[in-house]
């Protein structure tokens, strides 16, 4: 269970993966992690060459790597369920340091570890090199449905505002001396996203009158539908095409 | 509960990418019916509370805690459509800005916790109304209902996906069993905090909660010749009835479906496995020397092979109800277009 998503991962900066266009991005890291994600997992070689892609990929942006690791934590509880995949599963038993294990189950385990670590890490390299106003862009040009843009567009922008408004409302509470404590306070909590709920439902009324008052006929104009270059599209597709050659060679050496 | 990358195999990543597109697709035609055209800014901002309620934290155990998924509180609120929607658009800017949840993974999560907390939510919430008075203060009760069940049936269902893609021979009826019993603690976490929320709107503006549309008492105006004039509050609602009542049994029917073919029929499964290790007392002792948790032996003993009989029934009622909505539809297009005839 993941929890604050207070701040967004964006990283401010100008770089060869900053500057490359949002759609050319997603559509790049979504074929990198189909690639991660049908490698079989036997081929371990495979998954350190995949993640020294991504290390490149963050050099060149110019990503910490503490900045990657500490927004890791997401991953956690599936790390939880991939260390007791060995002990729960059922195949054959191997000994290790003392403890009975299954084969099958440590595969698994580093299956889903090896993955799942490797599309967090590219999901933060593009969170963290696409600002959220570009992405929606990118979104938009990838033919997802207008309303939906749309919606995360106005998501994005008010998401902000709503949890200032809960954390006003937390301020509030605390400032006459509440604390949650045990469950029975739940219910001040909830009754606070009750009123959040009215306050935040209200807002989005005024919003579409004012949207209204400035012309709004049902659909946003597009702000920006600039080409992308062919540079463009070649660079993002540098690192699916590695990794579809890494892919391959492993396939091969099977 | 945000499924990462590598999780579930591509064919069911990409299967569950393609269910989510469609029930997102029909979503987004069926909101204008629940919204119109305020649907991207009321939708939106609906989103950006369900993003900022997830943040709200409950204890579930000791040191643990979980967090709202906002499924049902979303449905009751602004209705299930919406709902799918709003959740939809949570996961994905979580998945694309928050890096939470695989890119892959996308289709899975909103899968879900976008469609199957909602529709789950949704159907109990409206099976409970039906028993409960027609009241405004029923909508709490039930959307507490609606709340417990969803957490549950969505665990459920990542189960069943898992048994399908999870490239692991984990015992699904073990897994089954602790992830439905951890996620019911969830759930009652949810409910709690889905039914005083949900109580605290129908106080302030009973107007804005979507499941209570037509409870509102029917206004009696007394004219100043003394003559009385019923008034009904929810005009909308009315106008509507028969359509909603249609996509209620579709949608509340479908769901309770897809809960007994792929859950009820799971246990079913499961109890040759017992019956078998009461059979073989014996063979028991051997095995829980091997395995380190004696649970997951036993569950294991029965050796479910080839295609779980839970994801057969699960996907017969799919095809069933995708039909029925396919045959729904035509006639209730001709049917619009006759009486168009007839009004003119």
């Amino acid at each position: 269970m993941a929890g604050g998503h207070a701040h967004l991962l964006y990283r401010h900066g100008d770089s060869v993966v900053h500057r490359l266009p949002a759609h050319a991005k997603l559509i790049s890291l979504v074929a990198f992690v189909l690639v991660v994600v049908s490698t079989p997992r036997e081929r371990f070689w495979a998954f350190a060459a995949y993640a020294a892609l991504l290390a490149g990929v963050a050099a060149l942006a110019r990503i910490p790597a503490r900045f990657v690791i500490r927004r890791m934590v997401v991953e956690v509880p599936f790390v939880v369920f991939a260390l007791l995949m060995p002990v729960v599963a059922t195949s054959e038993r191997v000994v290790v340091l003392g403890l009975s294990l299954s084969q099958d189950g440590l595969l698994s385990g580093w299956n889903i570890l090896a993955k799942g670590t490797l599309g967090v890490v590219a999901s933060i390299l593009l969170a963290a090199t696409t600002d959220a106003r570009a992405l929606l862009l990118g979104l938009q040009r990838l033919r997802l449905p207008e309303r939906l843009v749309e919606i995360a567009a106005f998501m994005v922008r008010y998401g902000d505002v709503v949890t200032a408004e809960m954390q006003r409302m937390r301020v509030a509470r605390e400032s006459r001396a509440f604390e949650a404590r045990h469950l029975g306070h739940l219910r001040v909590v909830a009754q606070g996203a009750g009123a959040l709920f009215v306050r935040t439902y209200e807002r989005g009324e005024r919003v579409h009158l004012a949207m209204l008052s400035r012309g709004y006929a049902g659909a946003m104009p597009l702000v920006d539908n600039a080409p992308v270059g062919v540079s463009g599209w070649v660079s993002a597709a540098t690192l699916p095409l590695a990794a579809a050659a890494v892919a391959l060679v492993a396939g091969a050496l099977a | 509960m945000h499924v990462p990358d590598g999780f579930l195999n591509a064919p069911t990543s990409i299967a569950t990418g393609a269910a989510a597109a469609t029930v997102v697709g029909i979503a987004l035609r069926k909101a204008r019916d629940e919204l119109d055209e305020r649907t991207a800014p009321l939708a939106g901002l609906t989103a950006a509370f369900v993003f900022a309620v997830q943040m709200l934290n409950f204890p579930v155990g000791v040191g643990t805690s979980g967090h709202l998924m906002g499924g049902a509180l979303a449905a009751v609120l602004v209705g299930p459509w919406t709902g799918v929607l709003c959740l939809s658009v949570v996961l994905i800017v979580q998945g694309l800005l928050f890096a939470d949840g695989g890119l892959t993974a996308l289709g899975t999560n909103i899968t879900l916790m976008g469609i199957v907390t909602v529709a789950v939510g949704w159907a109990a919430t409206r099976a409970a109304l039906a028993v409960l008075p027609r009241r405004p203060s029923s909508v709490p009760p039930a959307a507490a209902m609606g709340a417990l069940l969803s957490v549950p049936a969505a665990a459920a269902v990542f189960v069943m996906l898992f048994a399908v893609g999870g490239e692991a021979s984990l015992p699904s009826g073990g897994l089954m069993v602790s992830m439905l019993g951890w996620h019911s603690v969830i759930g009652i976490g949810e409910a709690v905090i889905t039914a005083v929320a949900v109580s605290a709107v129908v106080a302030v503006r009973p107007d804005l909660v979507y499941a209570a549309r037509g409870l509102q008492p029917v206004l009696q105006l007394k004219q100043a010749d003394g003559s009385i004039v019923t008034v009904n509050a929810a005009t909308g609602a009315t106008a509507t009835g028969r359509r909603r009542g249609v996509r209620d049994l579709l949608l509340g029917g479908g769901a309770v479906a897809l809960v007994l073919a792929g859950v009820v029929s799971f246990f079913a499964t499961g109890n040759p496995d017992g019956l078998e290790y009461v059979a073989g007392e014996e063979g028991f002792l051997k095995t829980a020397r091997d395995h380190l948790f004696g649970d997951f032996a036993l569950a294991d003993y029965g050796g479910v092979g080839g295609i779980p009989v839970g994801l057969v029934g699960v996907l017969g009622v799919l095809v069933t109800v995708g039909l029925g909505v396919l045959v729904f539809r035509g006639l209730g297009r001709s049917r619009r277009s006759t009486s168009e005839v007839t009004d003119r």
